[in-house]
């Protein structure tokens, strides 16, 4: 007898390429967000595996914050470059020039929330419908509640409070012109899941998500890399610390964990241990208030 | 290690997001900044206790009225098995949420308050639960502790729920007496409920068989989209990319595509750059057909035996969403997995009150979350299944075409 059941992770896979098949069925001109993260580059192998012997039925598009990790930003070029598919890069950098906006002050003054600005600007140029996206259900709050096929305005707002219903596998992409959907294949995923799949599909994944040695500083129990975009002040001591990171985001807003781990299967070991969350552990910007990513989606976030 | 997906349900108050707190802690699921976020947040609140179920509220609104609006997903997993929780909504305004929440769920656990037994919300979530044919249903009776843990008004309870099972035929239901709250019966059998001897919430979560749930029989095939590279190597290459909703396809197999019936045979099912001799629900693939024929997104490439029927006139049980009402003669579109079809909603047949289960015959039109029964004509055949048969060919959508909202969920007779 054949054993006909699906394992977990062959689950979670299906149900990820069947929406990204969606996406590509139902839309004119969609965009896969691309961070250089490990969720994004999971959706492109994902993407791989839903869409070749063909190309892509859209570019990869990256929203360069101008604070990111040089070497996120090189395993970026390297992968597009190797599967063939067209990259966009939009800075944010152009758009506080030529929308003159205020750049926050402070400490680790971040990008995030101007982030926006660029994502709904790109949207508009490329009159994209559809923006793919690797968020999870697991990170966070507001994520938890968030639908597949999440619609936005033509501002990018979210509104928790009229989602349309989804059921079954059905997803309804229908939209007015200036309206948009953010797509979301790995909501179901968890931060454990990834590293799986990562594992069994091994998949590359940037350097800086193994232990290396970083210049840091500690600040509220947490380690910041020292760059060009955080203030360093004077009672700030500079550690040399053997760090790795658990996600990928800004320099000024993602912090780095003491660890030793230099192969997939110590990451995994590490996180099944670990005590803390993924976000909590590694992000600065979600800790200003309970409803920071609500209120951050409902402007036009990711 | 398998998966298993799970909504809960039950009035407001009754206790949803404790239970689902109670069941990450529990089993050691809830990691050290997040439940530092909560003692911070139940911080605010009178008697100081941590607030379990300010883990699953998520939106502002929600945490201020105290109420789930939308359904969260939670994940957690035990050495046997990974969980997807729906923690769905209570207050029937946001039935249609529950909705979403209900229509891929393996198993449903419905609360019933031990104060309050049987209410209208019970009997709305048995009728949900019913209608969407979740295979699984676990009647968890809680805040025993509020009743001295009496085995009498358990069994009471027991005794009122199961005639609402019989009526509404739920094939598998088990019963267990719990609190949320003191964490009796969730995870670790309770002491005070020393009369029951059953298994414990997760013991049932974690043994429930799912891998009868999926057909393995009925090969169905909606086309999603058709790979062309067109590259020279690749010249002729045509791909049809979708997922087996059910059933198996092997190389080789004869195959006729819905509603077009043209033959042929399937030449070559690939995934991710390798060829399989066979493909089974619910595995994502592409598929080759040895000749070249008009196929488009949408279609359904079955088998010779077990084919679905191709109607055009359906008759539908179906869960009204929208806050504009459903009067007969309105048009829609209608979806079923890839397939878009315009439609329009001939007659309502009856109307169902979901606390006498009566049916009201020939009712003027439909409002927000009434169930009715409908038929429905489509301006073109449709390759369908009937729910009660098969799930995942037998289940379709509304959409109103003037503001893209989709209204209705139809359960094909």
């Amino acid at each position: 007898m054949t054993n006909h059941q699906l394992d977990y992770l062959d689950q979670l896979e299906s149900e990820a390429i069947h929406i990204l098949r969606e996406v590509a069925g139902q839309f004119e001109r969609p965009a896969l967000l691309f961070s250089g993260g490990k969720d994004s580059i999971t959706l492109v192998h994902l993407a791989l595996k839903a869409f070749r012997p063909g190309k892509f039925p859209f570019p990869l598009v990256h929203i360069d914050t101008g604070h990111n990790f040089p070497e996120a930003l090189d395993f970026r070029d390297e992968l597009a470059n190797k599967i063939g598919e067209k990259l966009v890069v939009r800075k944010v950098e152009d758009t506080i020039k030529t929308k003159h906006l205020t750049e926050p002050k402070g400490k680790f003054a971040s990008r995030n929330q101007l982030q926006t600005y660029t994502l709904l600007d790109t949207i508009e140029e490329f009159e994209f419908d559809a923006c793919i996206g690797g968020a999870r259900r697991d990170e966070e709050k507001a994520r938890a509640k968030e639908r597949i096929f999440s619609v936005r305005d033509e501002f990018g707002q979210w509104d928790p409070k009229l989602q349309r219903p989804e059921l079954w596998n059905i997803y309804n992409g229908k939209i007015q012109k200036g309206e948009n959907v953010r797509v979301f294949p790995i909501s179901n995923w968890t931060e454990a899941d990834i590293w799986n799949y990562i594992r069994r599909e091994d998949i590359a994944l940037p350097s800086i998500y193994f232990s290396h040695e970083r210049d840091v500083i500690e600040h509220e129990g947490q380690l910041v890399a020292v760059s060009d975009f955080i203030r360093l002040d004077e009672t700030d001591q500079i550690l040399k610390k053997k760090v790795r990171y658990r996600t990928v985001g800004d320099m000024t807003c993602t912090a780095a964990v003491e660890s030793s781990a230099s192969t997939i299967e110590d990451i995994i070991k590490e996180i099944t241990a670990t005590k803390t969350s993924e976000r909590g552990e590694t992000r600065i910007d979600d800790k200003v208030s309970e409803a920071a990513m609500e209120d951050r989606k409902k402007n036009g976030y990711f | 290690m398998d998966l298993l997906r799970f909504i809960t349900a039950g009035s407001v108050d009754d206790g949803k997001s404790t239970l689902i707190g109670r069941l990450l802690f529990d089993s050691k699921n809830i990691l050290v900044d997040q439940l530092e976020a909560l003692e911070r947040q139940s911080k605010n609140r009178e008697d100081g206790e941590i607030d379990l179920a300010l883990l699953t509220d998520g939106l502002r609104a929600e945490r201020e009225q105290g109420i789930t609006i939308d359904v969260a997903y939670k994940y957690f997993s035990t050495p046997k098995r990974k969980f997807i929780i729906a923690d769905a909504p209570g207050h029937i305004q946001y039935t249609r949420n529950m909705i979403t929440g209900a229509s891929n769920a393996d198993l449903i656990i419905i609360l019933i308050d031990a104060r309050n037994g049987v209410a209208e919300q019970t009997r709305r979530h048995s009728i949900i639960a019913s209608l969407l044919k979740i295979p699984h249903v676990i009647i968890a009776v809680n805040k025993m502790d509020l009743v001295n843990y009496s085995q009498d008004i358990f069994n009471n309870i027991l005794i009122d729920y199961a005639e609402i099972a019989r009526s509404l035929d739920l094939p598998d239901v088990t019963y267990i007496p719990i609190s949320a709250l003191k964490g009796d019966n969730i995870v670790d059998r309770s002491l005070s409920l020393s009369w029951y001897d059953g298994q414990t919430l997760l013991d049932v979560l974690e043994n429930v068989r799912v891998e009868n749930d999926v057909n393995l029989t009925d090969a169905r095939f909606p086309v999603q989209y058709i790979i062309r590279p067109q590259t020279d190597e690749l010249h002729d290459y045509r791909g049809y990319a979708g997922k087996i909703i059910s059933g198996i396809y092997k190389k080789g197999d004869e195959i006729i595509v819905l509603p077009s019936l043209f033959n042929s045979k399937i030449k070559s099912i690939e995934f991710g750059g390798k060829e399989l001799n066979e493909a089974f629900a619910t595995q994502s693939v592409i598929l080759q057909l040895e000749d070249d024929i008009d196929i488009s997104r949408g279609d359904m490439i079955v088998k010779n035996d077990h084919q679905p029927r191709v109607e055009q006139e359906l008759n539908v049980l179906l869960c009204w969403m929208d806050n504009k009402p459903l009067v007969a003669g309105n048009k829609y579109l209608l979806q079923i997995n890839s397939r878009r079809v315009r439609s329009s909603v001939k007659e309502i047949e009856f109307k169902l009150d979901v606390n006498t289960l009566e049916k009201n015959y020939d009712p003027a039109q439909a409002s927000l979350n009434d169930i009715v029964k409908a038929k429905i004509k489509a301006a073109s055949p449709i390759p369908f299944d009937s729910y009660k048969e098969l799930r995942a060919n037998g289940g379709a959508i509304l959409i109103d075409e003037t503001s893209n909202v989709t209204v209705a969920a139809c359960m094909i007779q």
